[in-house]
């Protein structure tokens, strides 16, 4: 597969180190010349020192042929016009734009950009995990953010604790499907009966994950008591 | 009219500072406050110091329900992206983003914003001056040719501005 790298900063880097050893075709774009050097020193000469924003940039590097356009550069902005131009000038399948502000995430995919890359969220995410509040946790985005994959601590003050999974109140878009219990996880079935300490796995809706909330956490006020203890 | 202008550069000042004057309600912001020393002391309008290319930020300066929206810094990609929050996010009706790339800008006048570009309108006006014919397509503010292709409404042409 032929791909396009816009930005050669930490993610570009590593994303053409990675493609190039699953055996892509690739070329980088990096505007500034002494990063660009020294990518080429590293990965070999596959750097051109260009701004990929710019249309004839693009088409030095293939963009007509690529099947992926992939915009990773630290500027929001400029991965935006990347994407674009790669889209609608060169007919490119496939583009992708890394997203440094998590607010321009809906912006960019109704705007055309196919995949979103969003370091800054996934990072939020992760500290996210490491710290433990009573709250539901994003895991992952499935589907392009239509459903999240989310984590429920089942905490002392939770509704659900001595209830049956069938007993619980959820919409259509709502699942439960695994329970992590000490050390042990087991799927969740209609007789499964939650205790404090379990932890919940499951899928929902974006919109319906406040009623989720409600059920397997509790209300706002309870929410707050806890963290305040 | 009620006009938000992204930019306070000498052409986003100029712009604020006559539609001000003009008698419209104008917000100008900048990522810079120095950038306000460009305007007169007595600027009739209010000027913000905020990034005009965050959403959040749009907002609050009351973009939504805006008649016109300037995208003026000097960077072609924080105009472009500045423009499609303003007409995709805030449906204002009359967005101009200032690209001065003239391939980028002639690319989003046909992805469904409408541009000015300082270059063409320099090389034009130089060209002209030369002696040589007048290039149709580089004077004034260039309007959208279409819109996005997933947006389905029909391509609206801009509208006369009132004064």
């Amino acid at each position: 597969m032929y791909i396009v790298v816009v930005g050669g900063g930490k993610v570009g880097y590593f994303l053409s180190k990675e493609l190039l050893e699953a055996g892509h075709e690739l070329v980088i774009l990096e505007k500034n010349a002494a990063r660009a050097r020294q990518i080429a020193d590293e990965l070999g000469s596959i750097v051109l020192n260009r701004d990929g924003c710019e249309g004839k940039h693009l088409a030095e590097a293939g963009a007509n042929r690529a099947a992926i356009v992939a915009a990773v550069t630290g500027d929001d902005e400029d991965n935006l016009v990347v994407c674009q131009m790669a889209k609608h000038h060169f007919d490119v399948p496939r583009t992708i734009a890394r997203v440094n502000n998590p607010k321009n995430e809906t912006l960019f995919r109704h705007l055309g950009v196919d995949e979103i890359i969003s370091p800054t969220r996934m990072a939020l995410a992760s500290i996210e995990q490491d710290i433990p509040v009573h709250e539901l946790l994003h895991l992952a985005d499935l589907k392009g953010g239509e459903l999240q994959l989310l984590e429920a601590q089942i905490a002392e003050d939770s509704p659900a604790i001595g209830r049956r999974a069938s007993d619980i109140p959820l919409p259509d878009g709502c699942s439960l499907f695994v329970l992590l219990r000490g050390n042990g996880v087991q799927a969740i079935k209609s007789e499964t009966v939650f205790e404090v300490g379990d932890k919940v796995l499951a899928i929902s809706r974006a919109e319906c994950e406040m009623l989720l909330r409600r059920e397997l956490i509790g209300d706002g006020e309870q929410v707050r008591a806890a963290a305040a203890r | 009219m009620r006009v938000v202008i992204v930019g306070c550069g000498r052409v986003g000042a100029g712009v604020a500072e006559r539609m001000a004057r003009g008698g419209h309600e104008v917000t100008v912001v900048d990522i810079s406050s120095d950038a306000f020393g460009k305007l007169e002391p007595d600027f009739p309008g209010q000027a913000v110091r905020a990034d005009g290319t965050e959403e959040d930020v749009l907002r609050r300066l009351g973009t939504e329900g805006a008649d016109i929206f300037f995208a003026l810094t000097e960077g072609d990609n924080r105009n472009i992206l500045a423009a499609q929050l303003a007409a995709e996010t805030f449906r204002v009706g009359q967005v101009v983003a200032k690209i001065n790339d003239p391939v980028r800008a002639e690319a989003y006048t046909m992805l469904g914003i409408s541009t000015i570009c300082r270059t063409r309108l320099l090389v034009d006006a130089l060209a002209q001056y030369a002696g040589l014919e007048a290039d149709p397509g580089a004077s004034g503010v260039r309007p959208a040719k279409r819109h996005h292709d997933h947006d389905e409404k029909t391509p609206t042409e801009p509208q006369t501005v009132e004064r």
